[in-house]
């Protein structure tokens, strides 16, 4: 680790990784600092990603990949089951990753490029000249260097501090955090092409539980609740016990993982002087399905390319950096994320009853192209009523 | 003033991320308070564990 880089880069997970790499490949010097010991544990997702977006970033590779995907099914409050297929049978949709492995892979791509990485090394202060960022104080073994930097990019996570520190105001409303906890188990009888959502304000309210296959026998058993359901005695362990003791009794549980995943808008604003926002600190999980390892790998990137433009110019002022919000703001990704926000909202806020409708009305779904925005407008298009029901949202999604 | 129950806590960071005051702070597995903690609560309510209890101070 030297005392000065192009780019610090605050957090070594898939935002962090991709951020980094970026960086290098496009001629910075560039230092991922990581609090934990290890890159990739301990691991805090379920772990799910859609084929083509990951893709979009890296080959699949059998190391990382835990399970291959064909098709999903809900399962409505009332215990109904519909499946959801690929329109080619047999196609894969998606992958279960080994985050274990799968960010370690990211972290060493970043440094083959050139990257530095120290872990066990935590930002704990950021280094500001006259209101601007300028690097940070990292602590290793109880020895605190500065680190300075043209710019830094805070790939920090869910638990996220450093923006806090430069006066970005992070804090997720409680209701909007998902509360989660996840076993991965093995012995269990389970469909192990299929991704598993249960609904239901008995199972998860304002969230969902999830069985997502880990190999055979083996899966990510988790759930998710919105914050304002939790409480003592009706935590996200307690739905997740007691779902995992009805349906999986002789299951063994390996791996015990709480987690929060916010399911809020994204930040109000992603830069500051010298300062970029990627990733889960950044807030663009998708709202309605909590996934972010695409949104933290786009972000990442996005943010090391906005970064290397504005170092080449000589202005890392918060209004140059604007490029990278404002980009990410008008993606795919951005759009995506506003929509499923509504989605979300509408969702939460539907009984029990009115779930069982909407779920029974289509037992059987083939997909053309297999993607939340496509099961949405299959739903709308058997139940026209929703149209109405979800207004100006409607029309987005035609 | 707001107890940490270490031995259930798992280190997630979920109540880091809903401190309104920023006085959590996840230091790899140790989870600390600082003291701009107003026992508010709001950790405590949405821990996925229960390992955050606010208890009244003597």
């Amino acid at each position: 680790m030297k005392s000065k880089y192009d780019v610090l880069v605050i957090g070594g997970g898939p935002a962090g990784a991709l951020a980094a790499k970026t960086a290098v490949e496009k001629g910075l010097s560039a230092l991922i600092v990581e609090k934990r010991p290890a890159i990739g544990a301990p691991v805090r997702c379920a772990e799910g990603i859609g084929k083509e977006a990951l893709q979009e970033f890296i080959d699949p590779d059998p190391r990382w990949i835990s399970a291959e995907m064909t098709g999903a099914g809900i399962v409505a409050p009332d215990g109904f089951f519909m499946r959801l297929s690929s329109a080619m049978a047999g196609n894969k949709v998606g992958y279960i990753l080994d985050r274990k492995v799968f960010d370690r892979e990211l972290v060493w791509k970043a440094s083959e490029a050139g990257a530095d990485v120290a872990v066990k090394s935590r930002a704990s202060a950021p280094i500001m000249e006259d209101g601007v960022v300028k690097g940070a104080k990292v602590e290793y073994c109880g020895k605190v260097s500065n680190v300075k930097a043209q710019v830094v990019i805070a790939a920090d996570g869910v638990e996220s501090k450093f923006s806090k520190w430069c006066g970005i105001d992070t804090t997720v409303p409680a209701r909007e955090i998902m509360s989660s906890v996840q076993y991965v188990m093995t012995d269990i009888d389970i469909d192990s092409g299929a991704t598993i959502f249960y609904l239901g304000n008995e199972v998860a309210p304002e969230g969902y539980l999830w069985v997502f296959p880990k190999g055979k026998r083996s899966a990510n058993v988790g759930i998710g609740i919105s914050g304002r359901k939790s409480g003592e005695g009706h935590r996200a362990k307690d739905y997740l016990d007691r779902f995992v003791q009805k349906t999986f009794p002789n299951g063994k549980t390996i791996e015990y993982i709480p987690g929060g995943v916010s399911v809020c808008r994204p930040l109000e604003c992603t830069v500051g002087n010298g300062l970029l926002i990627a990733g889960d600190a950044a807030r663009v999980v998708d709202p309605l399905t909590g996934g972010g390892i695409y949104n933290a790998m786009y972000t990442g990137k996005l943010a090391a390319e906005v970064a290397a433009d504005c170092i080449g110019k000589g202005d890392l002022s918060k209004a140059a950096l604007m490029k990278y919000d404002q980009e990410w703001r008008a993606s795919k990704m951005g759009k995506s994320i506003e929509r499923n926000y509504h989605i979300k909202e509408y969702l939460i806020k539907q009984p029990d009853e009115k779930l069982n409708e909407i779920i029974h009305s289509v037992s059987n779904l083939n997909l053309a192209e297999f993607s939340t925005l496509n099961l949405i407008k299959e739903i709308i298009r058997i139940n026209p009523k929703l149209v109405l029901e979800l207004g100006a949202l409607a029309a987005s999604l035609r | 003033m707001l107890k940490i129950h270490r031995d259930i806590c798992g280190y997630c960071g979920c109540c880091v991320s809903v401190c309104p005051e920023g006085a959590l702070e996840l230091i790899d597995a140790y989870l600390s308070v600082g003291e701009t903690c107003t026992s508010c609560g709001i950790c405590a309510k949405v821990c996925p564990l229960g390992a955050l209890e606010v208890v009244n101070e003597k």
